[in-house]
């Protein structure tokens, strides 16, 4: 078994410790950590799931704009952030799994080790209303 | 392979009576091979005395730093073989964002803090940053991978047909996990360590004190302990002794983490100036 890169270990570290909810995905978009705050947003615990398919994560939480129309997987921040390597932000709306409904702001950072190493990244989501 | 044991100690050179068994040099392990080729694994004050017991007409030394804190490299001006011209020195390293490698081991190297610079050496230099590929010396590939420790910090693997070991002298896999070990998966240096036949790694601290040490980059030996049995390594050398921890002291840790874990690997507490042979 390979273990995750050092810088991954510690981003891990650093989301278990934050209260804001946090994803960690590699490389390929999948998600490879999130921490106790983001599983309210996926409905899920990270110890029963362990990581999750780029596929799955995604579209999970079905995230929609002001109007209520699906945003599409490419538009999300964690998914520009990996694809196109630059960091993204966005503000849209999740239905969480106890039926309430989260106006979410979410910055995603692609991670760079040391030597230029990509490392897959992160996003940070903050909740700014819910009803 | 032939393993030696130049310097064990962490952190500062601490000589004196109560540090005669186990040393009072910083980080210093040569690694021979059965073709000559001489691995050098940190260039702590112990390299002084392994650059006198080369042999005068050798022709390449490979140094691999971990990284640049100074017990990791206070004894590299000393190191004979640099002084010696037309002996190729390959010195490899952690990459920085920033500066070379070369330029960050001149700060050090160079007035005030040291009289002598770089470029007065006679030895052939060549600087190459880590991590980012195996490295092939001689019969050896070498594995570097950046593990838990303050600046970029890199542990290596160094592996021959059938055997490998894995230096660790600094590490701190421990740091911010609620329990450990945590999984395999993400525990910092488990690639490296990996059913390896010897691991030299930090067992700096006793279980007191790592409490209030926690994030200065090094391991309580519990700690170590637990690390060595989750990676399955078959002989155990605990390593960077803190420099206030006696013969005596040292003893009785060794004694009572062993007594009370019972490893399944054999443990060797590393001593300055011993050797192990691991058969390739």
């Amino acid at each position: 078994m390979s273990q995750q890169e050092i810088e991954v270990i510690l981003s891990r570290h650093l989301a278990e410790y934050l209260a804001m909810p946090i994803f960690i995905v590699n490389p390929v978009g999948d998600l490879i950590f999130y921490n106790e705050p983001a599983e309210v947003i996926l409905g899920t615990r990270y110890s029963e799931t362990g990581s999750m398919p780029a596929s799955e994560w995604a579209t999970r939480f079905q995230p929609t704009d002001p109007e209520g129309k699906p945003i599409p997987p490419e538009e999300l921040p964690l998914v520009i952030a990996i694809t196109q390597r630059h960091p993204a932000h966005k503000i849209f709306w999740i239905r969480a799994l106890d039926n309430t409904v989260r106006e979410l702001e979410v910055t995603a950072l692609p991670l760079i080790g040391q030597a230029d190493r990509f490392l897959g990244g992160i996003a940070i989501f903050w909740e700014r209303s819910r009803k | 392979m032939k393993v030696t044991f130049w310097g064990t100690r962490g952190s500062l050179a601490s000589p004196s009576p109560e540090t005669i068994r186990y040393g009072g040099n910083t980080s210093c392990v040569s690694v021979e091979g059965s073709d000559g080729t001489v691995i050098v694994l940190d260039a702590g004050t112990g390299i002084r005395k392994l650059g006198q017991s080369l042999p005068p007409d050798i022709r390449r030394v490979n140094i691999l730093l971990t990284h640049l804190h100074m017990d990791h490299i206070q004894g590299l001006p000393f190191f004979l073989p640099l002084r010696r011209r037309g002996v190729e020195i390959h010195i490899w390293g952690p990459a920085s964002t920033t500066l070379a490698l070369n330029s960050r081991l001149q700060k050090y190297l160079s007035p005030p803090l040291f009289p002598v610079s770089v470029r007065e050496l006679s030895a052939d230099l060549h600087f190459h940053e880590l991590p980012g590929h195996v490295i092939e010396i001689g019969e050896f590939s070498i594995h570097a991978q950046l593990i838990i420790h303050p600046n970029p910090t890199i542990g290596y693997r160094i592996q021959c047909d059938h055997a490998a070991i894995t230096y660790l002298p600094d590490h701190e896999p421990a740091l911010g996990s609620h329990t450990f070990p945590l999984e395999k998966e993400w525990t910092s240096g488990y690639t490296l360590a990996e059913g390896s036949d010897m691991l030299i790694h930090d067992t700096q601290y006793t279980e007191e004190e790592y409490q209030t040490r926690v994030g200065f980059g090094h391991s309580s030996i519990r700690h170590a302990f637990q690390f060595a049995s989750l990676t399955g390594v078959k002989h155990f050398i605990p390593f960077h002794h803190d420099p206030t921890h006696s013969d005596d002291d040292l003893d009785r840790m060794f004694k009572q983490i062993v007594d009370e874990l019972n490893p399944s690997y054999e443990v060797t507490p590393g001593c300055e100036g011993s050797s192990l042979e691991v058969a390739c």
